[in-house]
């Protein structure tokens, strides 16, 4: 069996096949791209398999589970983290606890010993401080420390993504979906973006789901890239083969009129 | 400044020397003044601590959770009610009828969270304040709680400790106000106050890492009842006379008025606002004495308002106070403190 796999997914919106039919499968540890044009149904297929949207048709395999139809915190909790394109941070909070958010799942407080938290040697405590030690690795991880007690509302751009990076990282997941982790970033932080990836691919071994219209990052890090048109996909391969691929480059650049009237 | 930097400073209750000192000056002066104050002040203190409980109850879910409610005075009523009947009825007492009150209003709570999680905005607030009004309706027409004629609240004994006056009542009063207020604190602080921010700011993200929503939003609507419960429950030996119209609509929208003046989603602010408008709230009502300005307010009202004088003119300077709040302060009284502290520290630049 797969490590992950997506089978004959179909979600519609009135009238609207936003995804038709969608299948691949993920081998542990790489690099797996979606591209395509705006409209494409990228995003819908990552909500899918986040359990945001619930799909009509199909399957979600997450290592022998179908997740199909769980819950978003139950996706969560099975091991699939992700970033979003349109930053979604807890605004009022600072970096640390925006990251600290991501360790919920393995964080035990209760109502009643949170309520509790008399001292360093409270359950709470205790609790509080070994996790913010965790934490405080993923902020040297991606260099956050100046940002670490700042409220992430008035962080610039490339930061704030970082730090949902960072809190997608907190949940130790083993399956890490990214957004367009690039959009919008200049050209440094894209660069900085890549090491990042192709670190947490390496060093924690996480595999990577990603979507990103950067043509030269999707070529840089991704082992394989499916690309997708109106819902449907165009053809899956290796990142040479699908630059190349007749159907892709007219999704992305259109026809040639003069060969059309020919 | 010490360089040496621990993580447990980040969810510490004291965070310096200095806020330790001005918490024992302030629980020092706290402790003195029935001792100084003039016995109605006294009241006026005890008043002020009841809606320091419910607003800062209020707060955690109105202010962290991001969930409206309109209808905390049904849980207030709940908790007053719940008290005296336990105590009269099954004869619990006081100090176990109290939290026993307070998990009666928590369970109301939580039902009353689960359609809430269907809605949002208007639509929430319209339906908590419908369960406010129908809970006093109820209890209005239930026997045992004596219907419209109301309870009056058991003699009370801690002990050996027999409490009768203001003062009294006072020194039972205030430890438990200091106690859920710091409880308050430390579950903001920690894993469970993080979901409740988290759903306030970003609910689909807070989801994706986990939060389970169904979980925390009852559970916020259930903590915040067994605030205003545990308040009710007091207010009823402040008191000492409870009737089901006095938890009216209008109560549960002075609630609301506090922890907005306050300033939602921060620890003191609503404490402030609680306390100030308390304050207000109960020297309003003796504006007809103040001279001349008492007659003028009196001849203004009986010429272009109501016959009857000014008997809510409270209410007239909440809804002044909230709009102005909104429009210079949103922050509310927080907002204030903070700007404040900001332009001290920066002095005289």
């Amino acid at each position: 069996m797969a490590f992950f796999e997506v089978k004959d997914l179909s979600i519609q919106f009135g009238g609207l096949k936003a995804l038709d039919g969608i299948s691949f499968e993920l081998e542990k540890g790489e690099v797996y791209a979606i591209i395509g044009p705006n409209g494409a149904g990228k995003t819908t297929l990552f909500n899918c398999i986040n359990g945001i949207y619930q799909p009509r048709a199909g399957q979600i395999m997450f290592k022998d589970k179908n997740i199909r139809g769980k819950k978003p915190d139950k996706v969560a909790k099975a091991g699939i983290a992700r970033t979003f394109q349109n930053i979604e941070l807890f605004n009022n909070m600072n970096t640390m606890e925006n990251i600290m958010l991501g360790r919920h799942l393995y964080m035990k407080t209760g109502l009643f010993r949170g309520a509790f938290l008399w001292g360093k040697n409270s359950f709470a405590g205790k609790e509080e401080v070994a996790h913010r030690k965790k934490v405080e690795e993923i902020i040297d991880f991606l260099d956050l420390q100046a940002a670490r007690n700042k409220l992430v509302g008035g962080l610039p751009y490339g930061t704030q993504k970082q730090i949902e990076l960072g809190r997608a990282l907190a949940l130790e997941p083993e399956l890490l979906l990214l957004d367009e982790p690039c959009a919008g970033m200049n050209a440094e932080e894209k660069q900085d973006m890549i090491f990042w990836v192709k670190d947490i691919q390496d060093e924690l071994g996480i595999t990577i789901l990603l979507i990103e219209h950067d043509m030269n990052m999707v070529m840089d890090i991704s082992d394989r890239i499916l690309a997708l048109n109106f819902g449907r996909p165009i053809t899956e391969g290796k990142p040479e083969d699908v630059q190349k691929h007749p159907e892709v480059l007219k999704a992305y650049l259109g026809e040639d009129e003069g060969e059309c009237a020919a | 400044m010490d360089m040496k930097r621990d993580y447990y400073e980040d969810v510490q209750v004291f965070t310096s020397k200095v806020i330790v000192f001005w918490l024992g000056v302030l629980i020092l002066a706290l402790a003195i003044f029935p001792f100084v104050a003039k016995n109605y002040y006294v009241y006026v203190a005890n008043y002020m601590a009841i809606n320091v409980i419910v607003v800062v109850g209020l707060n955690l879910l109105v202010g962290y959770t991001g969930q409206i409610s309109m209808g905390h005075a049904g849980f207030f009523a709940i908790g007053a009610y719940g008290t005296i009947t336990l105590m009269t009825q099954a004869h619990f007492p006081f100090l176990l009828a109290l939290p026993c009150a307070g998990l009666v209003a928590a369970l109301f709570g939580f039902l009353l969270g689960l359609p809430a999680l269907r809605l949002e905005g208007p639509y929430l607030a319209i339906a908590t304040l419908g369960f406010g009004i129908t809970t006093t309706q109820i209890i209005g027409k239930i026997k045992i709680f004596g219907e419209r004629q109301g309870l009056h609240a058991p003699d009370l004994t801690i002990g050996p400790w027999h409490i009768q006056t203001d003062k009294d009542f006072y020194f039972v009063l205030i430890p438990i106000t200091i106690l859920l207020v710091l409880l308050a604190r430390n579950i903001v602080k920690t894993k469970v106050g993080r979901a409740f921010i988290s759903i306030r700011d970003a609910d689909i993200a807070a989801e994706t890492m986990g939060v389970n929503l169904t979980f925390y939003k009852t559970l916020a609507f259930a903590v915040s009842a067994f605030y205003a419960g545990v308040g009710g429950g007091l207010y009823a030996f402040v008191l000492r006379f409870i009737e089901p119209e006095l938890f009216n609509m209008f109560m549960s929208i002075m609630f609301l008025t506090m922890a907005v003046v306050g300033g939602l989603g921060s620890m003191m602010g609503p404490v402030g606002g609680a306390c100030l408008l308390g304050l207000l709230d109960l020297q309003l009502r003796n504006i007809l004495e103040i001279p001349y300005f008492g007659q003028w307010i009196k001849a203004l009202s009986e010429s272009y308002f109501t016959m009857t004088g000014v008997s809510n003119i409270q209410l007239i300077v909440f809804g002044l106070i909230l709009i102005l709040i909104m429009l210079f302060e949103p922050l509310g009284i927080f907002g204030i403190w903070i700007r404040t502290k900001k332009y001290w520290k920066m002095w005289p630049f």
